[in-house]
């Protein structure tokens, strides 16, 4: 496979959303998102109620694939910033750790150059905790599995899912 | 690659309808929409060109239900058929976890469905994954119309590896779900394999 599995346990994922916390209240931001590089939403902190994360996860991704494309094609490996801006709200999209994409969202209360500041510090920390995740699933690799839960899956459980 | 999450007990999985342009695969996911319990979707995202024709991708979140606690959600996109949007392709199929082709069944159609289940294979090599290790069913589409190669001559030709295969017309629906529910079968059996 190209990459491997991505698992998130409830240790990793409170950290995360400790760094997500924290970031929100220092950048000032309205709602941050993480959002594996497949589209798939991770976390949200902030108003998340107000969005659609499903669709907004799924397009950043789109974004993100489409702009590293655009990349290649000029010899870069990859643009890891990307920044729109709009009248009232704006969106500050990085790559952290190589792996997933930080979605900052802010308005006038807040500015580019902090924002930047502090997604900066808080993708270090980020990154850190993907790498024990990263680490985790090398381990699960090698030494089997012995709590993996899809492992008992029935036929019927599969078949239920249809009725 | 199907995502876990065992924070928020979900599992997600990425599910990608590929087939040359014009043969049904946005009609495939307009129909799963339209006839999927409002509690069960999420809203269809469609990236077309002023014609209808997809640009970039179509995107429907469906929620099936509940497996050992977790709740299994299915990540339907589909990629732009027409040949030349070949690079936004490739970018669909990152972290793919099953792919359903679907052919046009027109006579007029059958080198444009070979030509896509080539680019098929060409792109998923490139991002490192052999459909025959994919979870991949294919579906003849457009059955109802007049003009159509019989499915025996179509497998003949599209189906080597011998998957499972259905007959639709994604208008009506017809076979649409019976596509659907197969390759999200075996999806779930590569991960109770703990692939």
């Amino acid at each position: 496979m190209a990459t491997p599995q991505m698992i998130m346990y409830e240790d990793e994922f409170k950290q995360l959303n400790t760094v997500l916390e924290k970031l929100l209240r220092e950048a000032n931001a309205k709602v941050i998102f993480l959002v594996d590089k497949n589209g798939q939403l991770i976390s949200g902190v902030g108003e998340t109620e107000r969005f659609d994360t499903t669709s907004l996860a799924s397009l950043t991704a789109g974004n993100i694939a489409a702009t590293g494309g655009l990349a290649k094609l000029i010899g870069e490996k990859e643009f890891s910033i990307l920044f729109h801006e709009g009248e009232k709200d704006n969106l500050h999209i990085s790559i952290v750790g190589g792996r997933v994409i930080l979605v900052v969202l802010f308005d006038s209360r807040s500015s580019l150059g902090l924002v930047r500041l502090r997604v900066k510090k808080a993708s270090e920390e980020l990154a850190a905790v993907f790498d024990r995740l990263a680490q985790r699933a090398e381990e699960r690799e090698k030494g089997g599995d012995g709590d993996f839960p899809f492992a008992e899956i029935t036929d019927d459980d599969i078949d239920n899912l249809f009725s | 690659m199907s995502f876990i999450n065992y924070a928020s007990r979900e599992i997600n999985c990425k599910i990608v309808y590929y087939g040359p342009g014009l043969c049904g695969k946005t009609t495939n996911l307009q129909f799963i929409y339209s006839k999927t319990a409002p509690e069960a979707k999420g809203k269809m995202i469609s990236l077309a060109t002023e014609t209808e024709r997809t640009l970039f991708f179509d995107f429907l979140p469906l929620a099936l239900g509940e497996i050992k606690g977790f709740k299994t959600r299915f990540h339907l996109y589909t990629v732009p058929g027409q040949v030349f949007y070949d690079a936004s392709r490739k970018l669909i199929l990152k972290g793919v976890d099953g792919v359903v082709f679907v052919a046009d069944s027109q006579e007029e159609r059958m080198d444009a469905n070979i030509e896509s289940i080539e680019n098929l294979q060409i792109n998923l090599k490139e991002q490192g994954y052999e459909l025959n290790k994919l979870p991949f069913v294919i579906q003849y589409n457009k059955r109802d119309l007049p003009y159509v190669i019989p499915v025996e001559e179509m497998r003949q030709e599209l189906n080597m590896m011998n998957v499972p295969d259905f007959e639709a017309c994604a208008t009506t629906g017809e076979g649409v779900f019976e596509t659907l529910k197969a390759v999200a079968k075996l999806i779930l059996i590569d991960l109770k394999k703990g692939k």
